[in-house]
């Protein structure tokens, strides 16, 4: 098992003809995700690579061919109306890649999708993969802009804010023979889909998974939060490293979320919480996987 | 995006929140204009405000001797020479660091008498993902103090983005601010304006340090916001072409604007080691990793996912041109771009930019044998680094000898 997608999730593209989306498109694919259809609208009735049907709503690519779930590839300005759209047609996960949208837009989102059954993640992230069983974890569900090959099946579960934090991660997982169950990138935004909890609680639940490694940075309080229920709940062993010790207050560290503002969302606070909740903590990024698999 | 204290009150005016009567001048004679105006409208006292992004004006120095950015003044002469002193000087605050901020706007405004300084602030509220007005009794400090030392003293009310904020929200911080008769009207009006103004402008703070209850034409108590502070979401300036007009590059660092223009996110800090990583969080990653072998970063670089050549030769050129640079640490994390394109890039711009620093250069990733190849018979005297670790503790050894 695994958490969110599996092998056989069928997966529409928002935005796939655009270059960005056309790209990440096409990887998935070679990676062997069934990617089923795309969104562009205007461009109902043409293929994308003479491969994949395009529609022109969200409501009518699910309903043709099934897909479940989404990834958004929209430019900022029209994501939030993109991520509506996909909620709206009742699909059951929906993965925003876009960069730089308003935060009031994902505050409206937010609000708008509060009674909802659709999962967001992101937006701002790099998105979900599950490994495959092939060659370079071949076969498995990649949504977003990971590199499929460096993982590897298997059952660490891996949750992040930050997108080349998590390849670090899931490379030192698979470059030491270890595989991953799912990898999420949540976002490095202020106001986001899913957080670290939700998915730590998926990840607590799955029976394949059975260690995690939780990457968080600064700002926000989301790491605190995720720790607090890890300290009472969790079953799993969980690693963790915190990116910003080094960042000074008030400037935004390249993701719109990542600032220590008002003395709060500081690393130290944030590695504190996790030693408090038994957390294994990295004392540096290069030792993320070593540190959880010492506690397994 | 910062904007300046007098663009601020514009934005704040347009939506019905009452600032001071005040003109912002950047020359004697327009000084000496919104003096005369002030004065000649019966104004007891103006007072002569430096426009700069930083904190601390008041009790700041210019670099010609003149002390405190934020001045009284009771006639027209001694305004003008006052706003003399500033204009085209640099002011140094404990916000600036050493270099100050040239100032080249002043707003003259007409002196209130305070009675009682309050405090309000829009934000988002990240646990709750909505927006939050805080509000508290203790104006004129710093916020951050009255919230570590008397927590109870700040008001919050949670704010409905569906429904915006209500007027008998307004109503309830008003009576928590101990507001009473007349005042409770005037009040509700200006706190909707500062909700609508962080709404409908994408702010990301709008801040009021001191809202004060002041004396009024009437001899009445009024309120007015007498300091504010608007910060914009960067995302959202796309939409409002009027906020984008307010930017003023003189308040930023000139190597991080030139760093953008180039697509790379650069922040300059005090240390002796740059580097360049790819993403934003192996960014900060890398800057902790440094500190950690004993080093001390120069700077936060983020080339993004990409890192071509062009990008690669201009961030090397933004990190050069800080002199505390004594070595450079290269991190690249090759997902979807091979390694060797992105070792062929670091070849050329090493070779574009003359770089005679120590180089310390860490790829891992797509295709990453041949690109450490590519680094190893470059000729060039740089060395390479098998993990994040290996590569940290040889750039801070680099430099140690």
């Amino acid at each position: 098992m695994s958490i969110l997608v599996h092998s056989n999730t069928k997966v529409l593209v928002q935005g796939i003809t655009g270059s960005f989306g056309g790209v990440h498109a096409q990887h998935s694919l070679a990676y062997g995700t069934q990617i089923v259809a795309g969104v562009t609208p205007g461009k109902g009735g043409q293929s994308f690579n003479n491969q994949v049907p395009i529609f022109d709503t969200v409501g009518q690519a699910a309903r043709e061919t099934g897909a479940t779930a989404s990834a958004i590839f929209v430019p900022p300005a029209f994501a939030a109306d993109a991520i509506l759209e996909a909620i709206d047609a009742g699909l059951e996960l929906v993965v925003c890649i876009t960069e730089g949208i308003p935060v009031n837009d994902m505050v409206r989102v937010k609000r708008a999708t509060a009674d909802s059954k659709t999962r967001l993640i992101g937006p701002n992230c790099p998105g979900v993969v599950t490994p495959g069983e092939g060659e370079g974890s071949h076969g498995g569900c990649r949504i977003g802009i990971a590199p499929g090959y460096i993982h590897k099946k298997g059952n660490i579960g891996v949750v992040s804010r930050s997108g080349t934090l998590t390849y670090e991660a899931v490379w030192q997982l698979t470059s030491r023979g270890v595989g991953q169950s799912t990898c999420v990138g949540i976002g490095g935004d202020p106001v986001n889909g899913s957080s670290h909890l939700d998915i730590i609680k998926l990840f607590n639940e799955d029976p394949d998974t059975h260690g995690i490694i939780m990457i968080g940075e600064i700002g926000g309080a989301a790491e605190e939060e995720a720790a607090e229920w890890i300290k009472q709940h969790c079953k799993k062993p969980v690693a963790g490293f915190i990116a910003g010790a080094t960042a000074p207050p008030g400037r935004r560290m390249g993701h719109a979320g990542a600032i220590v503002s008002g003395g709060k969302g500081t690393a130290a606070a944030k590695i504190e919480a996790f030693r408090q909740a038994g957390i294994g903590v990295a004392d540096t990024p290069s030792s993320m996987a070593d540190t959880l698999l010492k506690m397994m | 995006m910062n904007i300046h204290e007098y663009q601020a009150k514009q934005l704040l005016s347009q939506y019905g929140v009452t600032v001071p009567q005040g003109f912002p001048c950047t020359s004697a004679d327009e000084v000496r204009k919104a003096a005369e105006t002030l004065f000649s409208a019966g104004t007891q006292r103006v007072v002569i405000k430096s426009q700069t992004h930083a904190g601390g004006r008041g009790k700041g120095t210019f670099k010609n001797g003149f002390q405190g950015g934020v001045q009284l003044r009771a006639n027209v002469e001694e305004t003008v020479s006052t706003a003399q002193s500033m204009l085209g000087q640099t002011l140094v605050t404990k916000q600036t660091g050493e270099d100050g901020r040239l100032i080249s706007t002043v707003l003259i405004e007409k002196a209130s008498n305070i009675r009682r300084e309050l405090y309000v602030a829009v934000l988002l509220d990240r646990d709750t993902s909505r927006p939050l007005i805080m509000a508290s009794r203790a104006g004129g400090m710093d916020i951050e103090e009255v919230a570590a030392k008397t927590p109870e003293k700040i008001i919050k009310e949670t704010i409905d983005p569906a429904i915006g904020m209500m007027p008998y929200q307004a109503r309830k911080l008003a009576v928590a601010l101990e507001l009473t008769g007349p005042l409770i009207n005037q009040a509700t009006k200006l706190l909707l304006g500062l909700y609508k103004t962080w709404w409908e402008c994408d702010a990301s703070l709008v801040e009021v340090n001191p809202l004060c209850v002041v004396e009024g034409p009437d001899g009445a108590d009024a309120i007015v916001a007498v300091d504010a502070k608007v910060s914009i979401d960067d995302n959202a300036l796309y939409r409002h072409k009027n906020i984008q007009a307010m930017r003023d590059l003189a308040e930023e660092a000139p190597l991080e604007t030139e760093a953008s223009k180039y697509n790379l996110n650069y922040i300059k800090l005090d240390g002796s080691i740059a580097c360049l990583v790819n993403g934003a969080g192996l960014a900060m990653a890398t800057m902790d990793i440094i500190q950690h072998f004993g080093g001390s970063p120069a700077n936060f670089l983020d080339v993004g996912g990409g890192a071509t050549k062009e990008q690669v030769t201009a961030a090397f050129k933004i990190i050069l041109n800080d002199p505390n640079v004594k070595a450079i640490l290269v991190n690249i994390f090759g997902g979807i771009m091979r390694c060797d394109v992105i070792a062929d890039g670091i070849v050329a711009a090493v070779k574009e930019t003359h770089l005679n620093l120590p180089l310390v250069v860490r790829l891992e990733g797509n295709n990453v044998k041949v690109g450490q190849k590519i680094l190893q018979e470059s000729g060039l005297p740089l060395i390479t680094g098998d993990t994040m670790a290996d590569a940290a503790e040889k750039v801070v050894r680099s430099i140690q000898k």
